[in-house]
């Protein structure tokens, strides 16, 4: 993948954290991923589509997910219930957002989060497109970005 | 002081909402997406509306569009992860009148919205 696709979502991250969470991430030595499980027990989960298409996932430890959220919202939720997804969701959503606004000269639009919570979840991407994980540390634990996007094919042809 | 607050996460409506507690306001309802708002802004009456851009059904750039072809003058901000040049211009010729990119500190959001109303009222 394209390294210019990577560094966006590092500095994404460590903005959105840093912002909403008051906490700073410490970003890990990105790699391929080689299997569809999940990195851990809650993932949030956005496609692309437009000149970049494919997803990105969010990726915590349940334990390490109730304590970030609590710092994002100001309160706890019960990891099983509507308010924890929809914080996981919005978290995804300013991470991928502000990353894909990052990308140059690219006209890339996002869709609405989808969260999955339960162990060994699998997430399939598409088999064309490599998929990269950068580990992520936090004072709370850690948790791990997703990536699987590539340049559309109308996007190549006009470059 | 009337605001409406669309967007389709409740994480964000309730932290924009204790921004809005701690600056004063507190008559605040909120939509979850923009058909939503669109049904409760003619009983609502608001005097500034808080609109999200990706939201599911109705989305924030569609919803500001109807809004405008009746309405020219209830303030609208754009609160949004779309950061990209282009859907800013895109938003201001729909008829926002100011915008905040997600991630956004407190003291940021205050600062558009006492902006915001501050230009209304010159």
């Amino acid at each position: 993948m394209d390294p210019q696709y990577i560094t966006p979502f590092i500095k994404s991250i460590q903005n959105v954290f840093s912002t909403m969470l008051h906490m700073p991430v410490t970003v890990n030595q990105p790699t391929i991923k080689h299997c569809n499980s999940a990195a851990y027990d809650v993932s949030g989960i956005i496609g692309m589509s437009g000149d970049v298409v494919g997803s990105v996932v969010l990726s915590f430890p349940k334990e390490t997910a109730s304590k970030l959220i609590t710092a994002f919202c100001g309160m706890e939720f019960p990891v099983d219930s509507p308010d924890f997804a929809d914080a996981v969701g919005e978290l995804v959503n300013m991470v991928s957002g502000s990353a894909k606004g990052m990308f140059v000269d690219k006209d890339v639009s996002i869709s609405c989060p989808s969260v999955v919570i339960g162990p060994g979840h699998q997430i399939n991407t598409r088999s064309d497109t490599p998929c990269v994980t950068i580990p992520c540390s936090t004072n709370e634990g850690d948790l791990a970005i997703e990536i699987a996007i590539r340049e559309s094919n109308a996007a190549s042809k006009a470059a | 002081m009337k605001i409406l607050l669309v967007d389709d996460s409740k994480t964000m409506r309730s932290i924009q909402k204790s921004v809005l507690t701690q600056l004063g306001y507190t008559e605040i309802e909120e939509a979850c997406d923009g058909q939503d708002a669109l049904s409760k802004v003619g009983a609502f009456e608001p005097d500034l509306m808080l609109v999200d851009w990706n939201m599911p059904n109705m989305d924030g750039i569609t919803f500001v569009k109807h809004i405008r072809q009746n309405d020219k003058t209830t303030p609208i901000i754009m609160v949004t992860t779309e950061s990209e040049k282009s859907r800013v211009i895109e938003a201001i010729k729909a008829g926002v009148n100011n915008y905040v990119v997600k991630p956004f500190t407190p003291d940021s959001l205050s600062q558009r919205i006492t902006e915001t109303l501050t230009k209304k009222a010159a």
